[in-house]
């Protein structure tokens, strides 16, 4: 690399179109390639977590909406854990089947129009885009159904999710499901041997085991890396120990793998998806001491203790922290949360490759601003 | 007065209005003529070019497209342009305002300048020149000059990254595209435009091994010096914004795409001329067009019941009219110019963007040793043009170049994404 040519510092946002959002990569390009990267993050500030403290612990969950605002229902199954261990709630049965549809229908809408938006970052002009938005909009579908809302679902809650779903709902999610795999394949057929897609994916971008691992990366990024840690294993929460699924691993750790775990993540999301809606119980879509929370959430004093609640979300680890200091509001409540800690990486991933590769670098890592910034 | 033959209906015209004029001023008022016709012409095909590209690909992602000015939105363009016009002109703080200013017109020039040696038709060329095929290059090759201006004069980042990689691309590009057209010239043994067509009467040089190859390398380099998906990284919008007119906005902005799209038209234009039999096409007759349109146009749900009585009522009585003749050249020609546009517009809707190495190493690692290569492919099929032995040894060495350039350009190809898992 020379440098004896002048290096020109080009600011990529807070306004573009590529940066998913208000989020600023202060790049030092030497030529076209990196030299320097410095993400810049906090346009999207919203006090979430000082919000949560002063405010019951139910009453978090329309906020957390809002933080990766692609997956609602995910987040709402984060908090709704940390508090469940919190205040020593079980969930109903029906209650847990609910909660797993619905946040596997999420990490298919997430897995889906991330792969869509990567292929606009790498240039193609909608098209993928498009159609993964046309299988996303399938599945709102089902969330409005069930919750009255496309997107800010506000619908899982501590001990269950908020009311039952309507009749005819599973059958319609069932016809939705097993049609996925279609789509998937018609997907693939578009992307995964493309050609062009393999010669800017493959090799860049590439994230060492060692790097992942000591940087804290959780999610599909991990995996692509090869690190096998998915919590839905590894923790066993809720009920996925009663699901029979694998772990896509990925083997070099570039945006290709990045791309093609999402896919395979996809197709073993469909199956927890149809064994769950075929073993669906009857019963109260939530348990007795979830519904007197839900109905009087000032009653919910817990004792002086702290929680900490983490599902495997659809970019990886989501926890909340939760400390309680017997009051109705929690005394610190905290978000990990996945986007950010994984774009922490970025820089190493960048430099040294050209600007429309940290572009991709950086549509394949899958961040929300709602949830980096928070 | 009886009516003109459908071969005939734009010359005829001209020749007519060009009589009125006293003999020492003719060839004056013919030129006049050609300017006129395509000024007039060349916006027109801008216009509808961006309605055929929006409608196409909005096909393509199961969407409709623009639907509300108009019937099937087409007006829109006309509302586009208007808005267009309406718009505030900003010029950047620090710009150069002359430059800025001067860079889409010398952008948009050029593109207009091109039709003057496109035969539309039999007779229906403005400029016949015995130079037109290095005309068509060396007038192409100024949109370089425009591309920098513009992101020069912009001073802003953005724009200058997107001047580079448009100056880059568009000169390395030009390398393989003229190559691929001399074995035209070889052949054709002419650089007139109407001679090249003309020598393809017998068949088309597409037909034939190293036509194949020149023809895909000619339009390939066509889509890249117009800076189209999927080498449209100059204008690359997920990382430059808008590249080199990141910081162009109203009439000017408009003169760049309008550039941008004329000179798209020519791409397929001159392909069409150079390989596939330009106006030249089979005696199909007329009234099997007019029939077909009209179907098509009885059963548009979209227009009214009046609207398609008249249309297909007209449309029958021109098959009816002119029922002895075939479908004239020109015809041809824009139906071929259009079968190539929608390739553009399909690979559009298709394809990401390459990396601009990954565009420069396609420049000049594989498409200029192929070029090299074709010529003397063409020579061999010269020589022996006979006898099946040039068609064989010409396609041979293609074949084996074609082969060994991807085996050298793909050291190591990674076939599968190895993944193991867990249960």
């Amino acid at each position: 690399m020379s440098t004896a040519g002048e290096l020109l510092e080009v600011s990529l946002g807070p306004q573009h179109p590529s940066t998913h959002g208000v989020f600023r990569m202060n790049a030092v390009l030497d030529g076209e390639t990196i030299v320097k990267l410095k993400p810049v993050m906090g346009y999207l500030h919203r006090n979430h977590e000082q919000i949560g403290e002063g405010i019951t612990y139910i009453g978090s969950f329309p906020f957390t909406d809002r933080l990766d605002y692609f997956s609602a229902m995910s987040n709402n199954f984060g908090l709704a854990i940390a508090i469940e261990k919190l205040g020593g709630i079980t969930a109903s049965e029906r209650g847990e089947y609910l909660r797993i549809i619905m946040a596997e229908l999420t990490r298919l809408v997430n897995h889906t129009a991330v792969t869509g938006f990567l292929l606009n970052d790498m240039g193609a002009f909608g098209t993928p885009l498009l159609y993964a938005f046309r299988e996303r909009e399938k599945i709102l579908d089902l969330f409005e159904a069930a919750s009255g809302s496309r997107m800010m679902c506000n619908y899982v809650r501590p001990g269950g999710v908020r009311q039952d779903v309507p009749e005819d709902w599973l059958k319609q999610a069932k016809e939705i499901v097993d049609h996925y795999p279609h789509f998937l394949d018609e997907f693939e057929k578009l992307l995964t041997e493309n050609e062009i897609i393999r010669q800017r994916a493959q090799n860049v971008g590439v994230l060492s085991k060692e790097l992942a691992v000591n940087a804290s990366i959780t999610g599909p990024m991990l995996r692509a890396s090869g690190v096998d840690y998915d919590i839905r294993k590894v923790d066993g929460y809720s009920l996925y120990p009663r699901f029979s699924f694998r772990v896509p691993l990925g083997s070099v750790g570039d945006v290709y793998d990045r791309y093609y775990i999402r896919i395979l993540e996809m197709r073993q999301s469909v199956k927890i998806l149809q064994q769950a809606l075929k073993d669906i119980p009857e019963g109260p879509a939530i348990s007795p001491k979830g519904a007197a929370m839900g109905k009087a959430p000032r009653t919910f004093r817990p004792a002086k203790n702290e929680a900490y609640g983490r599902i495997e979300a659809p970019k990886g680890e989501l926890g909340f922290y939760l400390v309680s200091d017997g009051s109705p509001q929690p005394y610190r409540y905290h978000v990990r949360a996945p986007s950010f800690v994984n774009l922490t990486v970025l820089e190493d991933l960048c430099i040294g490759h050209k600007v429309a590769d940290a572009i991709i670098i950086l549509g394949s890592i899958d961040i929300v601003l709602g949830e980096v910034d928070r | 007065m009886s009516l003109p033959s459908l071969e005939t209906l734009f010359v005829k015209p001209a020749i007519l209005l060009r009589d009125l004029f006293p003999e020492s001023a003719r060839p004056w008022v013919s030129i006049g003529i050609a300017i006129g016709a395509i000024a007039a012409v060349a916006p027109l095909i801008m216009m509808y070019l961006t309605w055929i590209e929006r409608k196409l690909i909005a096909r393509m992602q199961n969407r409709f497209g623009p639907t509300r000015v108009g019937v099937y939105g087409l007006l829109q363009p006309m509302a586009d342009g208007l808005k267009m016009l309406i718009k505030e002109d900003i010029a950047p703080q620090g710009a150069d305002r002359l430059l800025h200013a001067m860079a889409p017109i010398l952008a948009v020039a050029p593109a207009i300048l091109l039709f003057a040696v496109l035969p539309f038709g039999r007779y229906l060329i403005a400029a016949d020149l015995n130079v037109g095929l290095l005309y068509f290059f060396a007038i192409s090759s100024i949109s370089a000059y425009a591309i920098f201006m513009g992101g020069w004069a912009s001073r802003s980042k953005f724009s200058i990254l997107g001047a580079m990689r448009g100056v880059a691309q568009v000169i390395s590009y030009e390398v393989p595209g003229v190559l691929s057209a001399v074995v035209v010239i070889m052949i054709a043994g002419t650089m007139s435009t109407v001679g090249i067509v003309e020598a393809q009467a017998q068949r088309w040089f597409i037909a034939t091994p190293w036509g194949f190859v020149a023809g895909i390398i000619f339009f390939l380099s066509g889509v890249a010096e117009v800076n189209r998906t999927p080498f449209d990284m100059p204008e690359a919008e997920s990382e430059l914004v808008a590249g080199f007119h990141t910081e162009y906005s109203g009439m000017k902005f408009a003169l760049w795409y309008m550039a941008e799209f004329l000179e798209a038209f020519a791409v397929c234009a001159f392909a069409v001329t150079f390989f596939l039999g330009g106006w030249q096409g089979p005696a199909v007759p007329f009234w099997v067009l007019t029939v077909l349109g009209s179907a098509l146009i009885a059963t548009a749900r979209k227009l009214s019941l009046p609207v398609r009585v008249v249309a297909t009522a007209l449309l029958l009585a021109a098959g009816l009219v002119w029922i002895k003749e075939p479908i004239p050249s020109w015809m041809w020609f824009l139906a071929k110019t259009y079968a190539l546009v929608f390739v553009l517009v399909w690979l559009r809707g298709t394809f990401p963007r390459l990396r601009v190495d990954q565009l420069m190493g396609l420049a000049w690692k594989f498409l200029l040793p192929m070029a090299l290569i074709n010529i003397l492919a063409a020579g061999l099929w010269w020589f022996w043009r006979d006898s099946f032995i040039g068609w064989f040894l010409s396609a041979a060495i293609l074949a084996l170049s074609y082969w060994l350039l991807i085996l050298a350009n793909h050291p190591a190809r990674r076939f599968e994404a190895a993944l193991s898992s867990r249960g």
